[in-house]
């Protein structure tokens, strides 16, 4: 390596740097002042768990109801989502790509103004509006596109037509065939979908703080909450409740997506 | 059974299979929306509510600021992005991989969260506050501000746009470069004409998601001050204070027609490829 390409390496090393500390410098201090006695004096004044104990017993519930959540949307988008996945691989065409377009218009569109078409159209049903189900919609809406999009990328490249065909000449009934044939082998979209659909389900704030009421909270509602009313210290716990949380999805994530290279994380909310 | 009867069963259950989706679509997306679309209408201003954006001066003021903020973040975001991203896709070295998931953690971050990160670097018990009080006696506290939600949202888009970038220098083929070295181009000239065309499409694609989310993001400007002057917190208070439906409405459907003109716009520019990133 000449000088000049050595320093132009090392010059682009530093600016790389300052990059990735500009986004792990806070996280590092939320850490910090989660588990410090007193953020405002630091480390000195003593690690500590009382926080976490205190955000424990403030926002287990938020916990609760976000992770429940994300398993009934997990849930709902794999039932709706795989099949319609599915019949999109299967006949590709206009009408395809106008319904994959029709079903990405809630992430394209920003969370505030589905949620306020939500209240405006169902918030006179108040048993509905007042429980979880009213914010796992707007989660469905959101994560749905995901699913779609993950599953329909690994089934249009495989010969679906031909895997069942042969499936067929055996004799292999159609819900045989697409529990036993296609189901299997879409499984890296399906399994990549599904982690998409959790990560975000649990981080979703825009959708849901309209839809939330006193009595259903999710994280980052309760994060919200805290972070306007609690003191640092407990924001920051509470932060790192919400940390601990999503680094197993996100290292499932990152595994996954090794052998396929592209990050699909792309699109979502702020 | 003939070809055609085959056919159509296959067609009748595609449609069946689909069906539970369109349903869900329709019942909780479509006629919610055309009934906003119905309340942005019915107000005292009537259709001329949709206007409002542009003939009212608060809500005009409110757009120019929340279009400059998402033009300037997405201009910061693709520079700093793109360099960092273009180093990380072209070399290999001891803790790449480190680096890279230190990038990789933030994206799952909701914008409440990031809103947090800004108040922990820039706000009253900051770290930048803390290093200048030190250094020049006077704590530097911007997180509360316009300024604050430029670092949020720069924050929330870098490591995105790098990843995409990634990704895209891994497909770019080294073969064109190097023919230009050898007709003498200089670093700057192929950076210039063929890296930077090379990753157009991922730097468009990126940047549209980076506008549009920028545009329409809630969370960092509802964690750091609800009365910082851009498009959807003025919708929120327009809704929550002011009960103010159909202005609420209208504006939340412009903003929308707005984020999802610039992802289609940049869909067509950058081609295919962006259907599977979004």
């Amino acid at each position: 390596m000449s000088l000049r390409s050595r320093s132009r390496f090392i010059a682009q090393l530093a600016f790389t740097v300052l990059v990735c500390l500009f986004l792990i410098v806070p996280v590092v201090l939320s850490v910090l002042a989660g588990l410090s006695q007193n953020f405002f004096i630091g480390i000195r004044s003593g690690l500590t768990l009382r926080w976490i104990v205190e955000v424990w017993s403030l926002y287990a519930d938020t916990i609760f109801l976000s992770l429940g959540i994300a398993l009934a949307c997990l849930a709902v988008t794999l039932v709706l989502g795989v099949p319609i996945a599915y019949a999109l691989a299967r006949k590709p065409g206009r009408a395809t790509r106008l319904i994959e377009e029709l079903l990405v218009l809630p992430v394209a569109v920003p969370g505030l103004a589905t949620a306020l078409a939500l209240i405006l159209f169902y918030g006179e049903w108040r048993g509905f509006r007042g429980s979880w189900t009213f914010i796992l919609v707007g989660h469905v809406l959101f994560t749905l596109p995901f699913m779609v999009r993950s599953v329909l990328a690994v089934m249009a490249a495989i010969d679906l037509a031909t895997l069942e065909e042969a499936a067929a000449s055996v004799g292999a009934g159609f819900v045989q065939r697409f529990l036993d044939v296609i189901i299997p082998n879409a499984r890296g979209g399906i399994l990549a979908g599904a982690l998409m659909v959790v990560t975000l389900s649990v981080g979703e704030f825009n959708i849901t703080w309209m839809l939330h009421t006193p009595l259903t909270k999710t994280i980052p509602v309760g994060l919200a909450d805290s972070y306007a009313s609690s003191r640092l210290e407990i924001g920051s716990a509470y932060t790192v409740v919400f940390f601990v949380m999503i680094v197993p999805l996100l290292i499932a994530m990152q595994w996954l997506s090794r052998d396929r290279k592209a990050p699909k994380m792309l699109v979502d909310e702020a | 059974m003939n070809r055609l009867t085959v056919m159509r069963r296959l067609d009748t259950r595609l449609l069946l299979l689909a069906l539970p989706a369109l349903v869900f679509f329709c019942a909780f997306w479509l006629l919610p929306m055309a009934r906003l679309a119905q309340v942005a209408a019915g107000g005292p201003r009537g259709i001329a509510a949709y206007a409002a954006v542009i003939t009212d001066a608060n809500y005009f003021s409110s757009l120019v600021s929340t279009l400059l903020l998402s033009i300037a973040v997405t201009l910061v975001t693709l520079v700093i992005a793109g360099i960092a991203g273009l180093f990380l896709g072209r070399n290999t070295f001891f803790g790449k991989r480190v680096l890279v998931s230190m990038l990789t953690f933030p994206l799952a971050f909701p914008g409440v969260v990031v809103g947090f990160m800004v108040i922990m670097l820039a706000g009253r018990q900051g770290l930048i506050g803390s290093v200048t009080d030190t250094l020049f006696g006077y704590p530097l506290v911007f997180a509360y501000s316009m300024a604050g939600l430029f670092l949020g949202y720069l924050y929330f888009s870098i490591p995105r746009v790098i990843l995409t970038v990634m990704a895209a220098v891994e497909k770019l083929d080294p073969a064109l470069e190097e023919a230009a070295r050898s007709l003498g181009a200089s670093p700057w000239q192929v950076l210039r004409d063929v890296v930077i065309p090379g990753l157009k499409p991922a730097l468009i694609s990126a940047g549209a998601i980076s506008f549009a989310t920028s545009m329409g993001a809630f969370g960092t400007a509802f964690t750091l001050a609800t009365n910082i002057n851009v498009l959807p917190i003025t919708i929120y208070t327009e809704f929550t204070n002011y009960a103010n439906f159909s202005l609420a409405a209208a504006l939340s459907l412009v903003l929308g027609m707005i984020t999802w003109i610039a992802l289609a716009i940049a869909r067509t520019l950058a081609g295919s490829t962006v259907a599977a990133a979004a």
